[in-house]
């Protein structure tokens, strides 16, 4: 640091006061020297000054204080930039990730709010788990958490764990393993709460998490209007920077082009629409057709999985691996087929092909929503068929204790209690497991699918396509069946549905968001080097829609109806009596009302159960429902109200511009007049025949006429008021 | 180095990293301690020449508009400007600022109908017409020219870009 030790003392304190000054005002500059639009040159002039004078303000009466002021702000700059550093390498796969973008344009901003989604969750959950270990008893101290006898011999087998069953059934993969119990360990940590709390509170943030992002994207639009500036936008904002690879350049070319003469054609209206009654017969045929599709699909699943009960009534041995594992398998492979099956039948409707595509993802999304809740529905079946096992589980249970002590005590005698082995005690069949199980079986099976279709259907594809081109008739990579597209929709989709499948789940299997986070680290790398090696870039690139609130939105959606089942499970559905944190109880939510009874001051109690009166809740409701309404009108009339005013704007624009030309006119034309009404203008005007002609056309309007505007002056045009107002003064004044 | 970070959205480790780049551009030209020589200058055709800039039809502009000389050859300092401007950091203020000078290509501060014409070739390739390169640059100026003198001011084009929701996205190099 260079040291001002060519000034020393000669400063009085007024000038050291104002080189102080100046010297901090510079400091605050350079927090904000990044975002500045100089060249570096000048950016770097500034620290230069204030390393300069800092040396000298330093030799002035208060230095001490000072220099440690400066220091200590040197020392926090230091820590903020070492912070940045710090996250920066925080984020994962950076370099791949730029590879990728080269390529592919910018698409995994997506990945990040899904996997922030994601790794929350998991957390928490991890968070309850640990709780767990650490103070609640371990496997086998309980029968819930103890594999029954009867099943134990093949409770390791690969095949049972594989399908959930045996050990990993009674691990804290699952609902059922967790105690009752309301207070554990020497914390006291109140399980049966946590384990609600989080569930609600895991779906809570969810929903916040999602709405924020699609607030902020809302207002990063300007809440403006899609089409007031189609041109402007295609021109400066169509070519994307981070395109690195000539392949996909020329692709970006090309849609450019296209685009621009789409836009050319719609803007000219000369597209001949006359077969309109044709093109309307065939869109209704196709909605017919995927109509039809999405029936024959949900009752497929109904039927198989009305089949796969009639299995496991008559005992899962007895069946091939196929006819077990029917329903996920069908639920999978239709997912697979049916997206194709729609493309085909969109072929029929001949839509711009950004509209084709929002029609394509909507009808994915119906088929997928359809057959969820086939499958939920089914489930419900499978539930309340457990639930009436139970009844006779419970009637069988008091026979079998009373077998215990052989019959040989009263009911009411005391005897000291025989220990048995909690894996001999028959349990219940816990249902909620049950649906955790379900809910497992089906992710890993999806996960699966996915893995061999790009195994398949890209690797296999492209391996085929690049070694059988040399000994084939026609040109396989050109042709049919070419190198598979990267289809970024139909894979932010696939994103989109496994999220809501966790969101389902989760309650019931708690390990699931963190099953999901590896599932995903996985996916992740496979999909990149898949990307790499097999696909190549879509021809034609558009979005969705104009913003991404598209994804987000859908993403809402889904989260609501996921947690749907889950919450109306809750609610409506007692649980089962020897499994789970809620055991024994009537309503899984009764959990709070005694918490709020046991834990808090009686007050607490009172002002809660007013709070919740039906007839305090339902004017609640009604008044949030009115609130909305109005924020909706007045936002809608802010919107109308911004409308006009830029037309106002553009309207007084011109009026300004026009009186601003009429303005210089008057002015050169009375300056003409002055000028030539005077002595020396008299002799000009007697070198100068015809000075009509001569005005120059003025400096600052623009040169080029054009049609609507204000016809700027051109050369030649005469003003006829000059020449008399120049004729008018000269008698007059001398 | 300290004042570098400062300067632009770069952490330690980036600037590092994009000096690394810089000198494996020209390794006989750029010293191995920066503060030897700052005054190096990479000739245009070797910045042209990066992966990330060498299919942009806009690089020669890029380099001219960071670029001290105004000839496309480029300064540490430059180097690191242009792709701190360029980084996903920077704010969409700052990002329009400089659109603007990119896409001007005559250096009159303002975006004349010519300068129109040859960003639209370069986007296209000169695959359009001519009459259909006239019709959309008319287009263009007419929705975005607010003061309706018949080109694009900075005040013009800020406001229409600051609206367009794929422009932070596209106009993004990422190093």
């Amino acid at each position: 640091e260079k040291v001002g030790e060519e000034k020393p003392e000669v400063l009085s304190p007024e000038e050291l006061e104002k080189l102080k000054e100046e010297v901090d005002e510079r400091k605050k500059l350079i927090s904000t020297l990044r975002g500045k639009p100089w060249p570096m040159r000048k950016k770097l002039e500034s620290h230069e000054f204030v390393e300069k004078y800092e040396g000298a303000l330093g030799k002035g009466k208060s230095r001490k204080l000072y220099a440690y002021k400066v220091m200590m702000l040197k020392k926090w700059m230091k820590f903020q930039r070492d912070f940045e550093n710090f996250k920066t390498a925080c984020v994962p796969w950076e370099m791949k990730i730029k590879e990728i973008e080269s390529k592919y344009v910018s698409y995994l901003f997506l990945l990040y709010p899904c996997t922030v989604l994601l790794v929350l969750p998991g957390c928490l959950l991890f968070f309850n788990l640990a709780e767990k270990a650490l103070m609640g008893r371990p496997y086998g101290s309980m029968p819930r958490k103890t594999v029954p006898r009867a099943d134990e011999a093949n409770a390791m087998d690969f095949a049972v764990l594989w399908d959930f069953g045996g050990y990993a059934q009674y691990s804290v993969l699952f609902y059922g393993y967790y105690n009752s119990q309301r207070a554990i360990g020497w914390l006291k940590f109140r399980m049966p709460l946590s384990y609600f709390l989080v569930g609600v509170g895991t779906v809570a943030y969810s929903y916040m998490v999602v709405i924020r992002t699609m607030a902020r994207n809302a207002n990063e639009d300007g809440g403006g209007d899609n089409n007031s500036f189609n041109f402007s936008w295609k021109m400066f904002t169509s070519w994307d920077y981070l395109i690195g690879n000539p392949e996909t350049a020329d692709n970006k070319f090309a849609s450019i082009t296209t685009s621009f003469k789409e836009a050319i054609l719609e803007e000219q209206e000369s597209r001949k629409d006359d077969n309109i009654h044709l093109t309307r017969f065939l869109r209704v045929l196709a909605n017919f057709l995927v109509l039809c599709c999405l029936a024959g699909s949900g009752y497929l699943i109904y039927f198989v999985v009305r089949r796969s009960q009639k299995f496991a009534l008559e005992g899962l041995e007895s069946h091939s691996w196929w006819e077990r594992n029917e329903v996920n398998m069908v639920m999978s492979l239709l997912g697979m087929f049916c997206p194709m099956l729609f493309d085909v039948i969109s072929a029929l409707e001949n839509y711009h092909p950004r509209i084709a595509l929002q029609w394509q993802l909507g009808r994915i999304f119906a088929l997928f929503l359809g057959n969820l809740y086939t499958f939920i529905i089914a489930l419900m079946d499978e539930i309340n068929l457990k639930r009436e096992e139970e009844e006779v589980l419970k009637l069988n249970m008091t026979i079998w204790e009373a077998s215990l002590y052989n019959g040989t005590l009263g009911v009411n005698s005391t005897a000291p209690p025989i220990t048995v082995h909690p894996a001999d005690i028959p349990r219940g069949p816990c249902w909620e497991t049950m649906v955790g199980q379900e809910f497992v079986r089906l992710i890993v099976s999806d996960t699966m699918t996915t893995y061999i279709t790009l195994l398949i259907g890209d690797f296999l594809r492209a391996v085929l396509v690049r070694f059988l081109n040399y000994c084939w008739c026609w040109d396989l990579e050109a042709g049919f069946p070419s190198y598979s597209e990267f289809d970024v929709s139909g894979n932010v989709l696939g994103l989109i549905f496994n999220q809501g499948m966790i969101w389902m789940g989760a309650f019931y299997a708690p390990c699931l968001p963190a099953l999901n986070v590896l599932r995903l680290h996985v996916s992740m790398y496979l999909q990149c080097w898949a990307v790499m090696c097999c696909n190549v870039p879509q021809e034609r690139v558009f979005k969705a829609s104009g913003s991404n609130n598209f994804y987000m939105a859908m993403l809402l959606v889904i989260l609501f109806l996921s947690t749907l089942p889950a919450i109306y499970t809750i609610v409506t559905i007692p649980p089962s009596f020897d499994c789970g944190p809620f055991s024994g109880k009537s309503r899984m939510f009764d959990v709070i009302q005694e918490t709020l009874e046991s834990d808090f001051p009686a007050w607490f109690g009172k002002v809660f159960s007013y709070a919740s009166n039906p007839g305090l809740v339902l004017p609640f409701l009604l008044l949030m429902v009115l609130a909305i309404y109005y924020l909706q009108s007045t936002s809608k009339s802010y919107k109308q109200a911004n409308l006009e005013l830029k037309k106002k704007l553009q309207t007084v624009s011109r009026t300004i511009n026009k009186v601003l030309t009429l303005i210089q006119h008057l002015l050169y034309s009375l300056f003409m007049s002055s000028y030539l009404s005077s002595p020396l203008g008299g002799e000009h005007r007697a070198h100068q025949g015809k000075s009509n002609h001569q005005i120059p056309p003025s400096a600052t309007s623009p040169p080029a006429p054009r049609g609507h505007r204000i016809p700027g002056p051109l050369p030649g045009n005469q003003w006829q008021p000059a020449p008399s107002v120049q004729r008018v003064p000269n008698s007059q004044r001398h | 180095m300290l004042h570098l970070q400062d300067c632009t959205f770069f952490t330690r480790k980036e600037i590092l990293r994009l000096f690394d780049r810089y000198r494996d551009l020209a390794p006989q030209l750029v010293p191995l301690d920066y503060t030897d020589q700052p005054d190096v200058r990479l000739p245009y055709e070797l910045i042209g020449s990066m992966p990330e800039l060498k299919d942009n039809p806009f690089r020669q502009r890029i380099a001219e508009v960071f670029s001290e000389d105004g000839e496309g050859n480029m300064t540490l300092d430059d180097f690191l400007d242009m792709f701190s401007v360029l980084s996903e950091m920077a704010p969409r203020d700052l990002k329009a600022y400089y659109a603007f000078k990119i896409y001007d290509f005559n250096n009159d501060d303002f975006l004349c109908k010519s300068d129109l014409e040859k960003t639209l070739n370069k986007l296209t390739r000169n695959e359009l017409t001519e009459d259909e390169v006239r019709m959309v640059c008319e287009k263009v100026i007419d929705e975005a020219d607010l003061d309706n003198d018949g080109r694009l001011s900075l005040e013009d084009f800020q406001h229409m870009i600051v609206r367009a929701p794929d422009f932070l996205s596209t106009f993004h190099i990422r190093i």
